[in-house]
């Protein structure tokens, strides 16, 4: 029973009431309140990431114990895989609340900013932390609603029509999701996830089984943007101000759509064999579409937001050919790569992407506009940001030494030796054409000459968002050494046994 | 924003009352009775939406009530947390843990903390649907149309 | 077996209501009627047969309850879509004021 899990939710909570109230009479207290509070997240996350190994911590709300070996109470679980998450969101969440320290000056009404931004980083740690289902329903409905909001902050006609083209879908994937949770406690009688798993353990409907994981795919399929569910999101992560199409892009589509999958695909459902070939196919589509829609735009913000479906496409891609593994019951090991290559990509792509949207928000600060057509020279104005760019470009595309190489390799080696020939020539191919997008965009942004020859009026950018972006790229250099074996073993060897063994998970939590 | 005839200021005022207490009736027996703090809440916002439409109100009256409002709600919401945080502090090491004594079932101070939770629930829920009424209407004052 | 046909019904009110209609106040309405095809599913699938309300009356304390579990998730459920639909409300007035009209098939400012 640790008592630090459920700091990660009244933190950011009492955080942004507190933000409402004082920031009324203190004129400059949000912003720098906002950045301690996900200062303090950030450590609590990293003491996690470095004490959870093998054992996982569990927190009974109210203290209510099981009875006969039935949970009863709301139970907030922290395992190897959670404390990955979970760091992303709070250091990424912390990056941009200093980032926008100096971005958001242009808006009005900045207190609401930032109690929103508390709030949405609120439910997206209560829904990595929770261990029933209801509760990610919950804690989902909080976050995205703070992020509907946040998309029209700036209440331009642009912004309005994405925020509310991003609502109706949105809608539509909590129904469904609040259908399949209804379908669930029907035949199983218990919310608990570890529990549910037990319960169809004595054998179930087969056609029941097969609709309720259909309704929960494409539910949280929607929230993280796979092919066919992806029509909101060029719209809603180009719309919103910088900071939160970092947030939006790098963490709210994995912390909300690929976590869940993974968690109720692999700890809550029996795999069967065409839910993870359907599963793959998904992503493998989402892998190609994303890229070929990326390359003819124009406009920096809907570039980016295209290609973050293709990232996120590798990532379900590598999780469902470990899924395939796993169902026929062979070959553990390239399972284990396979899994392993998806979450190391679901890392690298968080920073890497969210350095990208700071540096087109950092772009659009300095030069007010977002066509790459009428930029250029920029590599001379603002070199900061030039050379952070240089570095999430290489990365996105896969280069060494960055990130992104060692990811995308252990995905290709772990198709290749799952005998899946076809998918790994995509993977490659779909790499080559990232590489070809994002080199167009380093020329037209900042090696061209410039077309207006508007140069001397272009300075740097004010010193939060420099920091920023300093750091994040840092962390795309450092990230690179997750590969070696040391580091391997102590980070992402617990998240992959906890998915993979099919008894541990309901074994740690029942047992507790 | 102009309020109605004289026909329902005069219902206003016989019925908002009534409904107020009713309100907070459900409130208060949230652990006998179905209700409790969203539902009571919700009771308490009609009885005040009702008479801000009935009466109307001058612009900067409504703008000063939403700010008080606002800081309403947040007290309320905060007040959820320290209960909840205060059962961390007696007894075991448990965030909203139920720290009073339980007394007799069927009695209107019985079953712990949670009348404590309904009250500030059911304060910031009113809070809430007030507040989403008033912006909406001062969005439509202030505008030229 | 009638009673979930009935919600089935009201979902493919609600569904129809989203696809078809042109004015944004409708797709709003009509969200909210499929969300609350849902809580009436949801309430309909703690019965027990021969239940009665899950008060405890301290006279005879000894009953067969309904499941009192579902009927506490649609409470929170029901606060969660008054959540949903303000949201999309404000968003609906700020978008009249900007665009000068109800209509979906004028609100086409975004391509690509």
């Amino acid at each position: 029973m640790n008592p630090l899990i459920p700091l990660f939710v009244i933190i950011p909570l009492v955080g942004a009431f507190l933000i409402m109230i004082i920031g009324r009479f203190i004129k400059e207290f949000n912003k720098y309140f906002a950045s301690l509070i996900l200062f303090s997240l950030a450590l609590i996350s990293f003491y996690f990431l470095f004490t959870t190994r093998e054992n996982s911590f569990v927190y009974k709300v109210g203290g209510w114990e099981p009875i006969n070996n039935i949970p009863i109470g709301i139970y907030m679980v922290m395992d190897g895989f959670t404390a990955i998450v979970v760091c992303i969101i709070n250091f990424i969440g912390f990056l941009s609340a200093f980032y926008s320290i100096s971005y958001i000056k242009r808006y009005t009404s900045e207190n609401y900013f930032y109690a929103l931004f508390c709030l949405m980083i609120a439910g997206m740690n209560g829904v990595v932390i929770s261990g029933d289902i209801f509760n990610i329903f919950v804690f989902l409905e909080i976050s995205v609603i703070s992020s509907y909001a946040l998309v029209a902050f700036g209440v331009e006609k642009n912004e309005l029509e994405a925020s509310f083209k991003y609502q109706v879908l949105g809608g539509l994937a909590s129904f469904l999701i609040l259908f399949g949770i209804g379908f669930l406690y029907w035949k199983a009688k218990t919310l608990n996830i570890a529990d549910i798993k037990g319960a169809f353990s004595n054998g179930y409907d087969k056609t029941y089984y097969l609709f309720v994981q259909i309704l929960i795919l494409s539910g949280f399929g929607l929230k993280a943007a796979i092919i066919p569910f992806h029509a909101w999101l060029p719209d809603a992560h180009s719309s919103a101000p910088s900071p939160i199409s970092a947030m939006l892009s790098g963490v709210l589509i994995k912390a909300v759509g690929i976590y869940v999958i993974i968690r109720l695909f692999f700890n809550m459902f029996y795999i069967s064999e065409g839910m993870s070939v359907l599963i793959t196919t998904l992503g493998t589509l989402s892998m190609v579409i994303g890229v070929f829609l990326a390359i003819g735009q124009w406009d920096i913000k809907r570039l980016l937001a295209y290609h973050s479906i293709s990232q996120m496409g590798y990532v379900v891609m590598s999780v469902g050919i470990g899924m395939i593994l796993v169902s026929r019951g062979v070959r553990n090991e390239v399972a284990a790569l396979a899994i392993t290559g998806g979450i190391f990509h679901l890392i690298n792509h968080a920073a890497f992407k969210g350095l990208l949207f700071l540096n087109a928000g950092a772009i659009e600060y300095s030069t007010g506009t977002r066509d790459l057509r009428e930029m250029g020279g920029l590599a001379k104005a603002m070199p900061a940001t030039s050379a952070t760019s240089f570095v999430a470009s290489l990365s996105i595309s896969g280069i060494p030494p960055f990130n992104g190489f060692f990811s995308k390799l252990i995905i290709i080696i772990a198709a290749v030796m799952a005998r899946f020939y076809l998918l790994a020539a995509l993977a490659v191919i779909v790499s080559i054409i990232t590489l070809a997008s994002f080199m167009k965009f380093q020329r037209y942004a900042f090696y061209n000459e410039d077309p207006d020859k508007k140069k001397n009026s272009i300075k740097e950018v004010p010193f939060p968002m420099l920091f920023s972006m300093i750091i994040l790229s840092i962390v795309c250099l450092l990230l690179s050494i997750l590969v070696f074996p040391g580091i391997r073993e102590l980070i992402l060897t617990p998240a992959i046994d906890i998915l993979m063994d099919p008894s541990k998970y309901s074994s740690q939590i029942i047992g507790m | 924003m102009k309020g109605m005839t004289l026909i329902v200021k005069k219902s206003t005022q016989l019925i908002a009352g009534i409904i107020f207490m009713y309100g907070i009736y459900v409130i208060v027996h949230g652990h006998l009775t179905p209700g409790g703090g969203f539902a009571g809440g919700v009771i308490i916002a009609g009885s005040l939406i009702l008479v801000t439409l009935a009466y109307g109100g001058e612009f900067l009256k409504l703008v000063k009530e939403e700010a008080g409002t606002t800081i309403i709600e947040s007290m309320a919401t905060i007040m959820v947390i320290m209960i909840a945080t205060a059962g961390f502090f007696f007894g075991t090491k448990i965030f909203f843990n139920n720290f009073l004594p339980r007394g007799v079932v069927a009695q209107l101070i019985s079953a712990g903390v949670i009348p404590l939770y309904n009250i500030f629930v059911g304060t910031e829920v009113a809070a809430s649907i007030f507040i989403i009424f008033l912006s909406l209407v001062i969005f439509k004052e202030e505008s030229p149309q | 077996m009638t009673a979930y046909i009935m919600c089935f019904i009201l979902f493919l009110v609600g569904l129809y209501g989203v696809i078809t209609r042109r004015n944004l106040v409708k797709i709003a309405v009509s969200m909210s009627i499929m969300e609350i095809s849902t809580f009436l599913f949801f309430a309909l699938l703690g019965y027990i047969d021969g239940g009665v309300a899950p008060i405890v009356d301290p006279a005879d304390p000894v009953q067969t309850y309904v499941d009192p579990l579902p009927q506490a998730l649609v409470l929170t459920a029901i606060v969660i879509g008054l959540a949903t639909t303000s949201m999309m409300m404000a968003i609906i007035i700020r978008l009249y004021r900007k665009y000068g009209t109800f209509d979906i098939r004028e609100i086409k400012n975004l391509k690509g």
